[in-house]
């Protein structure tokens, strides 16, 4: 019979992602008993008190729910909105929502990738311990953050709730002179850029594969941002209205954010999804960057999704540029249209992955219900698969120190924002 | 030895932090100012430690924020409450307004474990709060600038002054004598450099109530230009709905 040794770890503080939860973790002799990613960031209902507002508030409510990827749900909505009022963006508006969009993919792959995920890599406990190290590395990303936080201002005014994104388009335009002194900017971060692919490709990651999977937009010939298709890497390939028929969530006791399940299995959205699912949408210089690093892609270890991100951020600097340079002021920069009753779908890429929002409004122009499927719910199923299939990769009989590293590292790996679906981790360790 | 800093989130989107992790170049020279001791999402974390300036983000709207709240008080020279959530409560407080306890079960199948209380409500209704800068989000300028303040040993004096003064002081045009867009500017702190009248959009009220106001002239202005009583209601109460000058105006009209 087994001696049964009883070990409890109590972690206070998961560092370094958006939001707050706790690691549970049972472990007995060679098997883990039981494994939960606890979420109880506090719930705040948006989807509850958006019913009754006017559906022109719904941008600047919607982007609330994340300090991170505003712009995300700004875009969601209105892109769920603009099909109940049968608006169809101009091609300006197209063009400049998919510039905001690069600028928050710039800001919150570099906050991800420098101030959250790197110090894992690298052996230190924080970015700026890790920066004094390190300064270039943190030089270029903090460059980099800053450059896609002033994409964001060009159009949206402010970086963090951004004022400038309406149904039917923009608020207002930027002149021509400001956006081809941004464009300038950019282009010579494109080398920063190629730099840090290069450089993140070297570091030396655990060889961890899982066949997993993986869901994202599809366009018709561009690197998805906003779309009309989702696809799944096992052939799914549906209209994002239908989204509903192929994905449910679920409340599970032990979280605050609902769980997401893809024909009731786990799945992954995010930069990593994206790029293995759209490789052939990555521009030619992307492409040979992607290449050139010598990591095949598409790959299954959850741990290149840091150079997923990193080989975004050369995609959205390099859409933001071509863009930016075929800029001119519109002569309108929104489209009018009076309220009416319907429903509408709208699903965009956030940076940590598909964001999906479904609207209901009455003639009057007030919102009857609200639906908002965030990344980070799809994620957690994945992530608590993950992290238990990575502990029995690396072994059970590690040091619990070691085994909570390596827990930490692989939920920073999804870059969760919790307070998208939760701020805290805390380890509870079980080993008997 | 540098004064020991402490930054804590309570309920909220992590947008007010930001004002500091958006810093660019400028982060690690503020980082050096102080010793940051507790800042969970930059990595150091210790959530207990005795700490001069403490900066509070979102509002308290679970019982374990309750007790949270008031050791980090115990534990802070000076507490700095920084957004619109930590000093009026922000956008969640809508649920004050509502029956919260039908919005859980209507959201979580398993409703009862899901530990929350009926309100989201300011830092103030539950601890002394020494400085407190609205916005939502507070920008960069206002946090490194109170920062500052207090490490000079002097008091942050955050301005109460309205969005109106910003926009003359930038020569923009009135959005509501000029195009007559409903704009909450008059009533509105200033701070954010009148983002939304540059854009020709009215202010929606998001830095909360200057500090000198009068909302029923604004609401008359609203019904001027043909907003109903409740659509006046609505705009006074969104981002700041429990703060009680946009409190009350908003409860005076929301039947009509």
């Amino acid at each position: 019979m087994d001696e049964l040794r009883r070990i409890e770890i109590n972690t206070p503080t998961l560092a370094r992602v958006e939001g707050e939860g706790a690691l549970e973790l049972a472990i007995t002799g060679d098997r883990i008993e039981s494994l939960r990613l606890r979420i109880f960031e506090p719930p705040r209902y948006f989807e509850k008190f958006l019913e009754g507002r006017e559906y022109t508030e719904v941008p600047d409510i919607t982007a609330r729910i994340c300090g991170i990827c505003p712009v995300a749900y700004q875009m969601s909505a209105v892109a769920a909105l603009e099909q109940i009022h049968n608006v169809t963006p101009s091609p300006w508006v197209r063009a400049m929502r998919r510039v905001m969009y690069c600028g928050e993919w710039l800001q919150s792959h570099a906050l991800h990738i420098h101030l959250l995920a790197l110090p894992d890599f690298l052996g230190f406990g924080d970015a700026l311990t890790m920066g004094k190290a390190h300064p270039e590395v943190l030089g270029r990303g903090l460059k980099l953050q800053s450059l896609g936080n002033e994409l964001i201002r060009l159009l949206g005014g402010r970086s963090v709730h951004p004022v400038g994104v309406r149904v039917g388009g923009f608020h207002g335009a930027p002149d021509a002179a400001t956006a081809a002194a941004i464009a300038d900017n950019l282009e010579t971060a494109l080398d920063d850029a190629t730099e840090l692919v290069n450089w993140i490709a070297t570091i030396e990651v655990p060889d961890v594969t899982k066949d997993v999977v993986t869901v994202s937009l599809r366009c018709p010939d561009e690197y998805p941002m906003t779309g009309e298709r989702i696809i799944a890497s096992d052939g799914l390939d549906i209209s994002v209205d239908e989204f509903e028929q192929h994905f449910r969530e679920e409340h599970i006791p032990h979280s605050t954010a609902l769980h997401a399940y893809y024909h009731d299995r786990s799945y992954l959205v995010g930069p990593l999804a994206r790029l293995n699912l759209n490789l052939d949408r990555l521009s030619p210089r992307s492409r040979e960057l992607l290449d050139h690093t010598g990591i095949p892609f598409p790959s299954h270890n959850m741990y290149h999704s840091m150079l997923a991100r990193a080989l975004e951020i050369h995609v959205a600097l390099e859409e933001a540029v071509r863009l930016l340079r075929e800029y001119e002021p519109p002569d309108r920069s929104w489209t009018a249209h009076e309220p009416c009753a319907g429903t509408g779908y709208g699903a965009t890429e956030a940076p940590r992955g598909l964001l999906w929002h479904r609207y209901e409004t009455g003639s009057d122009g007030l919102v009857r219900k609200a639906t908002i499927v965030p990344p980070t719910s799809q994620n957690q199923a994945r992530i608590e698969e993950d992290i238990a299939g990575t502990l029995v990769a690396l072994g059970l009989d590690l040091p619990a120190e070691q085994l909570r590293f390596e827990a930490e590292r692989v939920i920073r790996n999804y870059d969760p924002c919790i307070s998208c679906a939760t701020h805290f981790l805390r380890l509870d360790l079980n080993r008997q | 030895m540098k004064p020991r800093l402490a930054v804590h989130k309570f309920s909220s989107c992590d947008g007010c932090q930001l004002s500091l992790l958006n810093l660019g170049a400028t982060l690690p020279l503020v980082a050096e100012l102080v010793d940051i001791v507790h800042f969970a999402e930059a990595g150091p974390v210790a959530e207990d430690a005795r700490v001069d300036i403490a900066l509070v983000e979102g509002s308290v709207s679970t019982p374990a924020e309750e007790a949270r709240i008031r050791a980090i008080r115990d534990n802070s020279t000076t507490l700095v409450a920084i957004g619109a959530c930590a000093v009026s409560g922000g956008l969640q407080a809508l649920r004050n307004l509502a029956d919260a306890d039908d919005w859980k079960h209507a959201i979580y199948a398993r409703a009862d474990q899901i530990d929350t209380l009926a309100t989201a409500t300011p830092v103030a209704e539950h601890v002394r709060v020494d400085f407190e800068i609205w916005g939502c989000p507070v920008n960069s300028r206002q946090v490194v600038g109170a920062l500052r303040d207090l490490l000079s040993g002097v008091s942050p004096k955050p301005s109460r002054e309205k969005v109106c003064t910003t926009c003359k002081q930038l020569g923009l045009p009135c959005v509501t004598v000029a195009r007559g867009e409903p704009c909450l500017g008059p009533v509105t702190n200033d701070g954010c450099g009148a983002l939304c009248p540059a854009l020709g959009r009215g202010c929606y009220g998001c830095y909360g109530p200057a500090g000198t106001l009068n909302t029923d002239a604004l609401a008359r202005q609203m019904s001027a230009l043909g907003l109903d009583g409740r659509s006046i209601a609505r705009r006074f109460a969104q981002i700041n709905s429990h703060a009680p000058e946009f409190s009350a105006a908003a409860g005076a009209r929301k039947d009509g």
